[in-house]
């Protein structure tokens, strides 16, 4: 057994806040596994329960064999965290920070600097981190989290308020350090990013763990139609749901109770179907594919589809 | 873990040495203060008194040259034949006494408005006649002597009481100030929580903090003494100065469990500042950091017994400048380390890793 993690049953309350309410998952050794939900989903206190800076009010946790709870340096050297970009010693330079933190685990100066070029700041080493990007910052950040090598690393939203260019480095940062063999745990309210780099994902809501597995598997078990938009007005609405009738194989109706819809928005015609080959060559044929776009369900839909309301409110 | 003590304190440092607004407030704030009084009230030993001697005044005239040297120290005095402008002159203060001989009998003329140089100038005249007196009735020998002596050194002038004070007050800011403001910025900044999930032990944080408030406060003490001792200022150490390097340790572990109480209250930095100025500013005026306590009244000195400052004030007077034994300075030594124990005590019991 090379379990991780292992949660069984945890509880965690702030007064009336059921923050954390029954949560209970597990994380394999090299395992990619996020925990996605919105904000004050209890994400971040699930978190810092792991990381052993908060005690559950009950449940059962162990992190790389060992409970969390109380503080256990002989786990820490084996664990790295990355807190806000903002948890820095004030005024120190890049280079100063890191070797301070390695320093701490008895780590040379020479692989803080090797993470240094690892998460790309070389050639901001002498800079002080007060002047460094919100993108930098959160490299400098996970480079710290990493100077000691530690078996597990947990990041709490690392790409949150980065700008979309920074946001895909800093993804192919971590899937490198996945493929290090650090397992990763990352928390997101992000759906796209859980989507694309976690082995596993956990969507969490109201404290509760409402869906667990790739993200893959959770998006085929929800069983949705496929969309499939073309220019406004190459076909009629019911030429198009004509087609869709047509198209239809083994008995599925295309009367809209089962998600197979057609509309129009005056913009694009989309057509909502779980059979879309089908519905393609039919497109084809009528040489009416301009602007055309095949979209699949996303874990956005699978979230609406247990909650019953979209991710952001 | 002395590893992580060394980058630690000298994460600390470089933290310290970086940030202007603290060393101004450690270093230069309290240097200007010392260099406007050590400057401003230099020399104090010049309160001679300036006389006007009307005409031939026999007593001094007839002086053998020995007493007039030694008169010279404590009276000026100028001569002038204008009788009447002589006493116009001591009416405006410019002299404190017109002298004039009539007969046997030496009259001083003297204004009301400063009373005590005309007491002093009253005292001197007194004695000289007194003595020559003594002389006209042949006793060369008297039976009795009076021989005043000042308890200090000679040399002891305003920079030598102003030096301990300043310091001692410069000591206090710098160690309740980066207490404080360490450990509120250090956990709003999460970089506790973050030094909570590393394996460093507590006492190896505190043992840096601890480590380079007292490098500051020894800083300040070798900057301060530097230039308090430049000709300019004169400030003269006597031999047992050293003893404010322990009572300076001492005291420093005091500011700090105080910096650290009002860093467990305060949720900002800019709070923490304003209890943490709250406390030294009134303590550093109570304590005799500005001006002695000698005339204030007697609540107020009991007061001041209970701050630690004074006790180091007290204590650095005696051992830096009043030539007092390396002994003197162990009562307050105790006195600052029980106050540390006590109030770090306290303060550890309120101790949070983090704001919420
Ligand atoms: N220290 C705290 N004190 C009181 N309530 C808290 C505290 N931390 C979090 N909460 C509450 O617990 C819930 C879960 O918070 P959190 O774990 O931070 O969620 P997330 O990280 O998913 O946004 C929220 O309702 C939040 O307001
Ligand atoms: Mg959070």
């Amino acid at each position: 057994m090379t379990l991780t993690i292992a949660v069984h049953g945890l509880h965690k309350s702030y007064g009336d806040v059921h923050a954390v309410n029954g949560a209970s998952f597990e994380v394999q050794q090299g395992e990619f596994f996020g925990i996605l939900g919105p904000n004050g989903a209890g994400k971040t206190t699930t978190l810092e329960i792991l990381e052993g800076l908060r005690q559950a009010d009950s449940g059962e946790v162990t992190v790389l064999g060992v409970p969390p709870w109380p503080r256990n340096p002989a786990l820490l050297p084996r664990i790295g965290v990355q807190l806000q970009a903002t948890s820095f010693f004030e005024r120190l330079t890049a280079r100063e920070q890191i070797n301070t933190f390695a320093s701490l685990y008895g780590v040379g100066p020479r692989r803080a600097d090797e993470m240094l070029e690892l998460v790309g700041l070389s050639d901001k080493a002498d800079t002080r981190t007060e002047k460094l990007s919100g993108g930098q910052a959160q490299r400098l950040s996970i480079a710290c989290a990493l100077v000691h090598g530690p078996d597990l690393v947990f990041l709490d939203e690392p790409t949150s308020g980065l700008d979309p260019q920074a946001r895909r480095n800093l993804w192919d940062l971590l899937r490198d350090i996945n493929g290090q063999g650090h397992t990763v745990v990352l928390t997101t309210h992000y759906l796209d990013e859980a989507e694309i780099l976690c082995d596993r994902v956990a969507i969490m809501d109201h404290g509760k763990i409402l869906e667990l597995g790739p993200p893959a598997t959770l998006v085929r078990r929800l069983d949705a139609p496929t969309r499939i938009s073309v220019e406004s007005g190459l076909i009629s609405l019911d030429d198009a749901r004509a087609l869709v009738d047509g198209a239809t194989v083994d008995g599925a109706v295309a009367d809209g109770t089962d998600g197979v819809e057609v509309v129009d928005d005056g913009v694009s015609l989309t057509i909502a179907t779980r059979t879309p080959a089908p519905v393609l060559a039919a497109l084809a044929d009528r040489n009416a594919m301009r602007g055309l776009s095949v979209r699949g369900a996303t874990l956005e839909d699978v979230f609406l589809n247990l909650t019953g309301r979209e991710f952001r409110e | 873990m002395s590893r992580g003590l060394v980058s630690l304190s000298r994460a600390m440092t470089l933290g310290f040495i970086r940030d202007r607004m603290a060393l101004f407030f450690t270093i230069l704030f309290p240097l200007m203060f010392l260099v406007l009084f050590g400057g401003l009230l230099k020399d104090p030993g010049t309160s001679r008194s300036d006389i006007v001697e009307i005409g031939s005044v026999a007593v001094f005239d007839q002086m053998p040259a020995e007493a007039k040297a030694q008169l010279d120290q404590v009276l000026k005095i100028d001569k002038s034949g204008d009788r009447d402008t002589s006493l116009e002159k001591v009416r405006k203060g410019d002299y404190a006494a017109a002298v004039e001989q009539q007969g046997s009998t030496v009259i001083m003329h003297y204004s009301a408005t400063d009373q005590v140089k005309s007491g002093i100038v009253r005292g001197v005249l007194g004695s000289i006649v007194q003595d020559a007196n003594l002389v006209s009735a042949g006793v060369t020998v008297p039976a009795y002597r009076l021989d005043a002596q000042q308890v200090e050194d000679d040399s002891l002038k305003t920079i030598q009481f102003i030096t301990p004070g300043i310091l001692g007050w410069a000591i206090a800011v710098g160690a309740t100030f980066g207490a404080a403001l360490t450990l509120v910025t250090w956990r709003q900044k999460k970089i506790l929580r973050r030094l909570r999930l590393s394996p460093v032990r507590t006492p190896t944080l505190i043992g840096a903090r601890v480590g380079v408030s007292i490098g500051v406060a020894l800083l300040q003490m070798a900057i301060f003494i530097g230039i308090a001792s430049l000709p300019y200022f004169g400030l003269k150490l006597s031999d047992n100065w050293w003893m404010a390097i322990p009572l300076i340790v001492a005291a420093t572990l005091a500011f700090m469990s105080i910096g650290l109480l009002a860093g467990s209250f305060a949720k900002t930095p800019e709070a923490a500042s304003a209890i943490a100025n709250l406390v030294v500013l009134p303590m550093a005026f109570l304590s005799g950091s500005f001006f002695p306590l000698d005339n204030a009244p007697s609540w107020v000195k009991t007061v001041s017994q209970a701050l630690p400052l004074k006790h180091l004030n007290d204590a650095m007077l005696d051992v830096m400048v009043r030539g007092q034994g390396p002994g003197s300075a162990l009562p307050a030594i105790g006195l600052l380390v029980g106050f540390a124990l006590v109030v770090g005590t306290i303060a550890a019991f309120l101790f949070r890793w983090d704001d919420v």
